[in-house]
């Protein structure tokens, strides 16, 4: 099914990042891409120009705003902070007393199954095959049928250590909540700041406030994050904790209608960057998995030094932070 | 404790054998009053059993033995020893141009409407669908002063005499079905007939009937629509594999009764073999056959014809996906609030698929009735 | 039985105590009970608290099922 792995299950926000100077170059290529495409995208893609928001509930995360303020401005990107009084302007649901925001203007929201789909149009999609064995010359089916290929991409996600037991991804239980059809209540993709500290943390589960305002005038609450699980079924003690999370920060969600609540696995890496490019070992077999919380933002980036390096092109980007073969050491 | 989702025929035989074995019980029911489907609006008693009404569960945890409910006082967890799942049915809907216009009901639909104060005297009324329960609607109709202008079941005569045949060895069914003859004298009733559209502006003003190849037009103030029933087994999925969650199948009332009176033994631990309910899954099992759906219906709805009435998506879009899933992520089908109930088993009838994502809340439900725990327990984000 | 008043999109309408919401609606006449997505009048279809149909606004709660709510005297509604 197209679409039909972490692509169904995630939020679609589609941001520039900070991490890491490879993952802001990654994202924010990535993001040019994508505005690049908009105007042609399909209307059941439901992008939303909404830009987001990195909340800061005290001086401590306003002091993370200001730095990340001046790190998107050295590079050229649009961003904007937002003392209390303007945030309580732009995002009435929030509750009071918070001490402010920065406000990125070009990231957006897309619903990714569709885009997927309508990226894939013209090309030649087998459903319903799995994919059993693989090898520079092309894949072998799990009914037995071969297909000869100049290249193979494994982009299967978090299953790519059942073909690669040597890839260090690891699924990364997340949990997302849908309400019911509600306009106007929120404008902007919200993210705490918080997030930052707990997205880091690989030991413990963690919840974090996340909220994106669908083209549907539905709202998407998130998120979790847990290691060691690969049972999907929602954890009511998680979504608990986690929208418990959220009515801090948006105290008018309780009497809201929960629509459905479910659960996706993002594929982890260690050092937080995605594997794209020759596998190790081969030399027509190339990954593009690993994207963890991002992989939907990070897409188009990922699809093009992928091409790039195929057709002996340069990319707009270096590629060797992402390379699969890099060495994770220090990374645990 | 020994906990019974739903107070209707099922759940109520349930809860009074478990009560006899002297064990406690605790029943919880979505509507504000016990009865189910049937028993709507009547006064039930339930003995010493806890009743929770208003209250539905949202949300089964077979290995911890929980339930999540939201009702009146808030969410709730609870835990039980046994848990039987007496959720009845729905009725099943299938999509027709102008079905979604107002005043085109559910033939069950429009019962459990009059039966918790909908007027319906001078009204004029066409029943169709299939299934026993036109009757048993057109007859309430016609007590409570509708002008039931005629009965559409869509089997074909062929198919009926077998359930006619049966109704002679059933004694009461057919004391019931000759109550129902005398109401109805006068009311004609088309068999191998349907609706095939509704219509006029913002409001059913008349239906186009068809029987064979003979088409017409008939005025009415409310048409009441239903092709029988689907069993509302959305709870059953969360806990499937759990050898202490008993579901319990749905049927008519007396099958209904004694299901539930099965269910309620087996909790109890004390299963008590029964011949009459060997008897009612037999009369069952007829019934099934006699009013199986013709496969010609199946071209009611037109390209334009919404299938999913929360999302608005139309036959059209649905065509050339290989599963519900697939339909459901990429054109919304089955995303809005009813969560596929409605649209769900019509896509089955109309393309085979099978519903396979279930997920909680089973039910919308409020935000904060999905929140049991506090932030004290909220580990690093407290 | 008992008459209560309800309040309907600023209009008082009279109910039978103990009937729902949805089906005093309806008696007094009153067609759409909420707008669908692309904009087509829709009232209640299964009366049972299954299709959300009959969704209103119930004493300022967004949709509000009226099909599985009783009547209460003064009760304010939107649709
Ligand atoms: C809760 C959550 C929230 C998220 N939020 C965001 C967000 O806001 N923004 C963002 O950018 N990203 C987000 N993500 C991450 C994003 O969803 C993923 O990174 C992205 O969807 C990964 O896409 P993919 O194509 O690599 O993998 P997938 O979507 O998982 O696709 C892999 C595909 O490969 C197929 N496959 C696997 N093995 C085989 C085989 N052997 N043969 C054939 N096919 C195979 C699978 O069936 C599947 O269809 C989120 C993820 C989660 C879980
Ligand atoms: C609309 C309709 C009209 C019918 N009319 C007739 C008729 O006139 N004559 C006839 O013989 N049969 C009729 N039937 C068939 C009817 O299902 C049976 O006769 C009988 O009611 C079955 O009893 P039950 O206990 O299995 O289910 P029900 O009577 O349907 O009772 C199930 C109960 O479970 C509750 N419930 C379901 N899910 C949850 C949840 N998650 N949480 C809490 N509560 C929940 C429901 O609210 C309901 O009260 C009708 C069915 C439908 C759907
Ligand atoms: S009429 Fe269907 S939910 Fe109320």
């Amino acid at each position: 099914m197209i679409g039909g792995g972490a692509t169904a299950a995630g939020m679609g926000h589609l941001a520039v990042m900070d991490d890491s100077d490879p993952q802001f170059a990654l994202t924010s290529y990535s993001q040019a891409l994508w505005s690049e495409l908009a105007p042609q995208l399909p209307p059941d893609a439901e992008y939303l120009p909404c830009g987001s928001l990195w909340l800061a509930a005290d001086d401590e995360e306003m002091a993370e705003v200001y730095r990340k303020f001046a790190f998107y401005q050295e590079r050229n990107i649009a961003v904007e902070v937002l003392d209390a009084k303007q945030l309580a302007e732009a995002e009435p649901n929030l509750r009071r007393g918070l001490a402010g925001a920065l406000r990125m203007p070009s990231d957006s929201v897309i619903y990714a199954p569709c885009a997927a789909r309508w990226l894939l149009e013209g090309i030649p999609v087998f459903l319903g095959h799995q994919v059993s064995e693989f090898t520079d010359e092309g894949v072998e089916f799990a009914n037995g049928h071969r297909f000869a290929a100049g290249s193979v991409i494994l982009a299967t996600g978090t299953a790519i250590t059942r073909a690669l037991p040597w890839v260090p991804v690891q699924p990364r239980k997340g949990h997302l909540l849908i309400t019911d059809r509600y306009p106007g209540f929120l404008h902007h993709q919200l993210i705490e700041l918080g997030y930052l500290k707990s997205a880091h943390s690989v030991a413990n589960d963690s919840v974090a406030f996340n909220a994106q305002p669908r083209a549907t005038g539905q709202i998407l609450i998130g998120s979790s994050r847990q290691f060691g699980t690969e049972d999907s079924t929602v954890e009511q003690d998680i979504l608990s904790r986690m929208l418990a999370r959220a009515i801090e920060y948006m105290p008018g969600l309780p009497t809201l209608s929960a629509i459905r609540a479910w659960t996706g696995f993002r594929a982890a890496t260690p050092d937080k960057l995605p594997l794209i490019g020759l596998c190790p070992g081969h030399s027509n077999v190339y990954l593009a998995t690993g994207h963890e919380g991002l992989g939907i933002s990070t897409s188009l980036a990922t699809g093009r030094l992928i091409a790039d390096h195929i057709l002996g092109r340069l990319s707009a980007i270096p590629r060797e932070p992402y390379l699969p073969g890099r060495s994770f050491d220090g990374h645990d | 404790m020994i906990i019974v989702v739903g107070a209707g025929p099922a759940g109520i035989a349930a809860a009074r054998c478990v009560l006899e074995c002297n064990l406690p019980v605790t029943v919880i029911d979505d509507n504000p009053a016990p009865g189910g489907q049937i028993w709507r609006g009547e006064a039930i008693n339930l003995g010493a059993a806890q009743l929770l009404s208003g209250t539905r569960v949202v949300a089964i945890d077979g290995r911890a033995r929980t339930v999540l409910t939201e009702g009146p006082g808030g969410p709730r967890t609870l835990h039980f020893s046994k848990l039987i799942l007496a959720t009845g049915s729905r009725e099943l809907f299938l999509p027709f141009p102008g079905w979604t216009l107002p005043g085109v009901f559910g033939a069950g639909g429009i019962q459990a409407l009059v039966k918790t104060g909908l007027h319906v005297a001078g009204k004029r009324i066409v029943v169709a669908g299939s299934g026993p329960l036109l009757l048993a609607v057109a007859a309430l109709l016609r007590r409570r002063g509708a002008d039931v202008r005629l009965i559409a079941e869509q089997a074909r005569p062929a198919a009926l005499f077998s359930f006619a045949a049966a109704l002679l060895t059933n004694a009461a069914k057919l004391k019931e079905g000759a109550g129902f003859a005398w109401t109805l004298a006068g009311v004609p009733y088309a068999t191998g007939a349907w609706v095939e559209a509704a219509e006029a502006e913002g409001h059913v003003r008349h239906v186009h009937l068809r029987q064979g190849n003979r088409r017409w037009v008939e005025e009415c103030d409310y048409a009441a629509i239903g092709y029988g029933l689907v069993p509302n087994d959305e709870l059953h999925s969360f806990a499937a594999d759990s050898e202490h969650v008993i579901p319990v199948p749905t049927g008519d009332v007396d099958l209904a009764t004694l299901e539930g009176a099965a269910a309620g033994y087996e909790a109890a631990g004390q299963p008590r073999p029964s011949a009459k309910l060997e008897r009612a899954r037999r009369f069952g099992a007829v019934l099934a056959r006699a009013f199986a759906l013709d496969p010609e219906l199946r071209s009611l709805p037109k390209s334009d014809t919404f299938v999913c009435r929360c999302e608005d998506v139309t036959l059209e879009r649905l065509c050339g996906w290989d599963s519900f899933r697939a339909a459901k992520l990429h054109t919304r089908c089955g995303m809005g609030p009813c969560q596929g109930r409605i649209c769900g088993p019509a896509a089955r009838f109309l393309f085979g698929w099978q519903d396979t994502s279930i997920r909680p809340p089973a039910f919308p439900v409020r935000i904060a009735s999905l929140v049991t725990t506090t932030l004290a327990t909220n580990g690093e984000t407290s | 039985m008992a008459t209560i008043n309800l309040l309907v999109n600023g209009r008082v309408i009279a109910a039978e105590s103990g009937s729902s919401v949805a089906a005093a609606m309806l008696s007094s006449g009153i067609t759409t009970f909420r707008t669908s997505v692309s904009g087509e009048p829709r009232a209640p279809l299964c009366g049972m608290g299954i299709c959300f149909e009959c969704r209103v606004t119930i004493e300022g709660q967004d949709h509000a099922r009226s099909c599985q709510i009783t009547v209460q005297d003064g009760m304010v509604i939107t649709t």
